[in-house]
């Protein structure tokens, strides 16, 4: 069953077709489809792309071993799709992951998601004392991109401060660093996400 | 797909120079160098006097010419003006406004535009000249007679009302680019919702770059009922962002260092952080 509606999506001829066989796989829920619905981040259709997000979003942590094992490393619009479905599934596994592409991706989109992603990871399910450090260094990665040249990264680094703000450990440092950015910061967008932030 | 901010890469490729090295080669007999130097002046923004007079003074080189007659280094004089911000450049810009160059007059008007120079309108209104029957593609070339787009961008940002009547017949351009710039000078000069409407419509369209055209004349002129609009439009994130952004600008009230945060700030934000 599954393997006909693999093909589907193998033989779509048009956009909208593909986007048809797209929604009709990952309504089946099937683990067997991961491989086919990562696949589908390189065709170059953000509709069909946004649904097979969708679908291994919901697909959970059993997605989370080939998703972070089939980045596509030379398209970045492809990788965007992947880190920003890492970053809603929120399996700490990801971590590193999410770090080398926030910091070190040469696509914004790429790491914006990354940043959004860093600050809500499920760091319980690491345990003690791994979820203490790895939120730690999510933190690291989040206060050094905070000081990009790009707005649009410094915004995605306040999203991901303001989700760290949780762990008790880590507020002093991020108040801190979000009143620096709300007195220094060129860009009246992050300031006012900064003010957001601090609610 | 292109990213707007990736254009950093560019740079890294590109010699380093330093402010007084850059200052120097404008003066530098390697035209090459001359022209390299004025970008990097303005990328860089280097708005020291001495630069903005050397680039000032570069709006009337003659060295430096294409087969066709253009100038290459007083276009990126005239760009890079525009990023310094120093009033001081708006005369010889508007001069520049009578250039035979093209690419000189459109540089001169998007940079009139950044500088919000008021003082330019009757000159960038008399490029309107003949209205939209003189606005026609130039044999052989890959543009009108004016650059009209800029011409309209422009006198819409420095609110001159007084255009109003010239810019109008514009929104019937046979150029779909045309018209968005007609709408959004439109807009910005009446306050009137039917010019937002307009480009609100064209990101239902079936051309990816005019969905990005009206997204960054949406964000320009801050039209907050197409927040949604610009969330779910077929564009790329990055497009998308830099529009909402100049929604969120439109709305922020700076109150001694203190922004007040609206709720259509709010709900601008939101949207952005769904878009991360």
């Amino acid at each position: 069953m599954t393997d006909e509606l693999i093909r589907a999506v193998a033989l779509a001829d048009t956009p909208a077709r593909m986007v048809m066989a797209v929604q009709n796989l990952a309504a089946a829920k099937d683990v067997a489809a991961i491989p086919t619905l990562i696949a589908v981040f390189g065709y170059n259709n953000p509709t069909a792309a946004a649904v097979a997000v969708a679908a291994l979003t919901e697909l959970g942590e059993v997605a989370v071993p080939q998703l972070l094992t089939q980045i596509d490393d030379y398209n970045y619009g492809a990788r965007a799709y992947s880190i920003r479905t890492l970053a809603a599934i929120a399996d700490p596994r990801a971590l590193d992951v999410l770090i080398d592409a926030a910091a070190t991706d040469f696509a914004p989109s790429v790491r914006r998601a990354a940043a959004k992603g860093l600050g809500s990871l499920h760091w319980h399910k690491l345990g003690f004392p791994e979820s203490q450090t790895a939120s730690q260094r999510a933190l690291e990665t989040l206060l050094f991109i905070s000081q990009d040249p790009d707005w649009s990264i410094r915004y995605a680094a306040v999203v991901g401060l303001q989700a760290l703000v949780k762990i008790p450990d880590l507020q002093q440092l991020i108040r801190a660093r979000l009143e620096e950015m709300l007195a220094t910061d060129a860009e009246k967008a992050v300031r006012a996400r900064v003010q957001l932030a601090q609610g | 797909m292109i990213e707007p901010s990736e254009e950093q890469d560019s740079v890294e490729n590109a010699p380093p120079l330093t402010p007084e090295q850059a200052l120097a080669n404008l003066q530098s007999s390697d035209l090459g160098l001359r022209y390299y130097a004025a970008w990097w002046l303005g990328k860089f923004q280097v708005n020291q006097p001495a630069a903005v007079d050397a680039l000032i003074a570069a709006l009337e080189d003659e060295a430096d010419r294409t087969e066709l007659g253009g100038y290459p280094l007083r276009r990126n004089a005239a760009r890079a003006l525009g990023k310094l911000g120093d009033p001081k450049a708006v005369p010889g810009l508007i001069k520049c406004l009578e250039c035979s160059d093209f690419y000189v007059r459109e540089a001169a008007a998007q940079s009139l535009e950044m500088l919000r120079a008021t003082t330019a309108a009757p000159a960038l209104m008399q490029l309107l000249d003949g209205g939209v029957a003189e606005a026609v593609q130039i044999v052989g070339r890959p543009h009108l007679t004016q650059p009209y787009e800029a011409v309209l961008e422009a006198l819409g940002t420095i609110g001159a009302t007084e255009a109003i009547s010239l810019i109008e017949p514009f929104l019937e351009h046979s150029i779909p680019r045309v018209q968005c710039a007609a709408a959004r000078a439109m807009y910005q000069l009446t306050q009137n919702s039917v010019y937002g409407e307009r480009l609100v419509k064209i990101l239902d369209g079936t051309d990816l770059k005019l969905r990005r055209v009206a997204l960054g004349d949406l964000g320009a002129i801050g039209y907050i009922a197409a927040a949604d609009a610009i969330a779910h439009a077929k564009v790329e994130n990055s497009f998308k962002l830099i529009a909402l952004k100049g929604l969120l600008e439109h709305q922020l009230v700076e109150e001694l260092k203190i922004l007040s945060l609206s709720d259509e700030a709010i709900r601008v934000m939101n949207l952005m952080d769904s878009l991360l």
